[in-house]
């Protein structure tokens, strides 16, 4: 035990000593390391944060919420077979409401393109969601002013509104928007609150360029060829998504009039299939990114494991003095692996100390975050590339002959 | 007396090319502890591929060698590493000491590789360096030393494990005659003290230092007699004494 600590620190002694004595190779060999480390974690980073932005902005879609609808996510390949597929109807909806037992909330949804005034400012290009009264318990967002339109006015289509965030700021920038009245469509609505903040989706579109109206009122003024609903519905947990999901999907066969033999003829989406999609095409940028830059580390070991030979030929009269008068292969063998790992682990810490501001100002644009496991797996990495580009010098190394070594000038 | 060295039949055989080059053929001797033995001969008389195989850095192609009782003509490179460790202090023509180590790592490394504990090494190695007359230069690099000096470094090395054998090639190779009279002194007392030297020198006034006198010759043993003018000298003198 003790000798093995002693072993080592001579080990370690000799690394430095070796390395001190060659400056200038020993940076550049190390430079190597540097740069493959460098870009390695960056790349790591870039993919880390990827799926932070990612996650972070498919939240709304929400964990726990199931849409039933016409398409499913992700598309498939038979696009004709879907487009054939029945509308979903408000009166499915209306069914499953009050036979679907495992769901917390379910709710209608159906958007169309407006444009929104209020008074001389107009906002083109406004998702309008017709809607259910219960939408926000579903989404998950709340309300900043005012409230959400009542049941009652869902039920009877009363002209009234909720502004998404962005709209909200835009049409009144200075004043109370609650009770004042918006045209949506060339239609009078009734502010009656304001939706807070949410982001977009997947970063492309927003969520707070909306307006909220009752789905009732929506069939009447936007045109009834939309006829195709989606249904949200909302389990009571995460956990029990899937028995609401089955439950949900028994109920819309049976109401859709499907015989055992038929196939489901309506998609059940969830937000597990946008990770799930997420996921593979996520999964091969990242393979083929680590790839790349792992090649620009591979380089950076076989330049560690050139100098390691350049090394052990140097220093031939030493290793042979040191046989001589004792030193087992092992200790021979042990001195070159810790040379080298020295010189790898050096790059990997002076590469993540580069990566890391570098992280910063990519986080400019791209959203980036270089987690601690990164960084150990980094320093892990170098590590290991020490010990394999190092092997196969210090291995020679420690085969040497004595009486060969000696005689070495 | 024990014996501390017994080579029966020694031979080692270099393949060179197509044709078997016998270095050593056929050696067979016993030293005892506490002798002082030079081993001479000309070049290529096989002399230096002896101090190699009697050192452990080289296994015979065949015959024995016992080194204090133990069979070490077979080992493997492990074992071997350990003998030359604990049982036999080197001495070199070139020194060969580590030149980015200090004087006291140098005859520290020894110990190191022995699994000596720190406190313990420290003190066996200042010990050593003491006994050469150099404990003022203990934190001093080779190369700030003088050829003489180095050589003495290399003396504490070799003395510090407390071996069985001193070897020396050639040890005052390197030096000038009045250097080398200071280490052949050294060497002097060091086997007054009981220490067991072997050396192999081409210079018959080193050789004279010895009490016993091998001749190498192709490969065998020519000679082997005690010495019968033995040469004793103190430090920095050059007084031959009958």
């Amino acid at each position: 035990m003790n000798y093995a600590f002693d072993e080592f620190k001579e080990g370690m002694l000799i690394a430095f000593q070796a390395i001190r004595a060659n400056k200038m190779r020993s940076v550049l060999t190390t430079l190597g390391i540097v740069i493959g480390i460098v870009s390695v974690t960056l790349m790591g980073t870039a993919i880390e944060g990827l799926n932070r932005a990612f996650n972070k902005s498919i939240a709304a879609i929400g964990a726990d919420v199931l849409y039933i609808q016409k398409w499913p996510w992700g598309g498939g390949d038979d696009w004709w077979k879907f487009r054939n597929r029945r509308d979903i109807r408000m009166q499915q909806e209306k069914t499953l409401e009050r036979l679907a037992e495992t769901a917390s909330a379910v709710s209608p949804t159906i958007g169309a393109s407006r444009t929104v005034k209020y008074g001389q400012k107009y906002i083109e290009g406004v998702i309008v969601v017709g809607t259910g009264y219960n939408f926000l318990e579903i989404s998950g967002a709340n309300i900043s002013f005012g409230r959400f339109f009542t049941r009652t006015e869902g039920d009877g289509g009363r002209p009234v509104c909720a502004l998404g965030s962005e709209v909200a700021a835009n049409l009144f920038p200075n004043e109370n928007p609650i009770g004042k009245t918006v045209k949506v469509g060339g239609y009078a609505y009734d502010v009656v609150g304001v939706v807070e903040k949410q982001g977009s989706l997947l970063g492309l579109e927003s969520l707070d360029n909306r307006v909220y109206l009752p789905i009732t009122r929506f069939f009447q003024e936007f045109s009834s060829r939309w006829g195709g609903i989606s249904i949200n519905v909302k389990a009571r947990s995460v956990d029990q998504l899937e028995d609401t999901k089955e439950e949900v999907r028994g109920i819309m066969r049976k109401i859709r009039g499907l015989s055992p033999r038929q196939e489901d003829d309506f998609a059940i989406n969830q937000q597990e299939m946008l990770v799930q999609t997420f996921n593979q095409i996520g999964g091969v940028i990242a393979a083929v990114g680590l790839f790349i830059t792992g090649l620009s580390l591979f380089v950076g070991g076989i330049g560690i494991m050139n100098i390691m030979f350049v090394s052990v030929t140097e220093r031939t009269k030493e290793i042979g003095i040191r046989k001589a008068i004792g030193a087992p292969r092992r200790t021979i063998l042990m001195q070159f692996l810790l040379e080298a790992s020295v010189l790898c682990l050096l790059g990997g810490i002076i590469g993540i100390l580069i990566a890391f501001p570098l992280s910063l100002i990519i986080d400019q644009v791209l959203p980036t975050a270089m987690p601690v496991s990164t960084v150990l797996i980094a320093i892990v990495i170098s590590l290991l590339v020490g010990l394999v580009s190092g092997f196969l010098p210090a291995y020679r190394a420690s085969r040497l002959d004595p009486v060969d070594a000696l005689r070495y000038e | 007396m024990s014996i501390i060295i017994r080579l029966a039949g020694i031979t080692k055989v270099y393949q060179v090319g197509d044709e078997s080059v016998h270095a050593l053929d056929g050696i067979n001797l016993s030293v005892e502890k506490n002798e002082y033995v030079a081993i001479m001969g000309p070049s290529g008389s096989g002399k230096s591929t002896l101090m190699n195989i009697v050192g452990c850095l080289d296994t015979p192609t065949s015959g024995l060698y016992e080194l204090n009782g133990t069979n070490v003509s077979e080992m493997n490179d492990n074992q071997l590493a350990k003998v030359r460790n604990k049982e036999i202090g080197f001495v070199f023509q070139t020194f060969n000491l580590l030149a980015r180590s200090d004087i006291l790592h140098n005859v520290e490394l020894p110990l190191i590789y022995g699994g000596i504990s720190s406190s313990e090494r420290k003190h066996m190695a200042r010990e050593a360096i003491a006994r050469v007359g150099l404990s003022d230069r203990i934190h001093h690099k080779p190369n700030e030393l003088s050829g003489g000096q180095r050589q003495r470094v290399a003396i504490a090395r070799a003395l510090v494990t407390k071996p069985s054998i001193l070897l020396a090639d050639e040890p005052t190779g390197n030096l000038d005659s009045k250097t080398g009279n200071d280490i052949m002194a050294l060497f002097d007392t060091l086997h007054k003290e009981g220490n067991t030297i072997v050396l192999v020198t081409h210079e018959e006034d080193i050789a004279e230092h010895a009490h016993r006198e091998i001749r190498l010759r192709d490969g065998k043993v020519e000679r082997d007699e005690p010495v019968k003018n033995r040469r004793i000298v103190q430090a920095s003198s050059n007084v031959g004494v009958a």
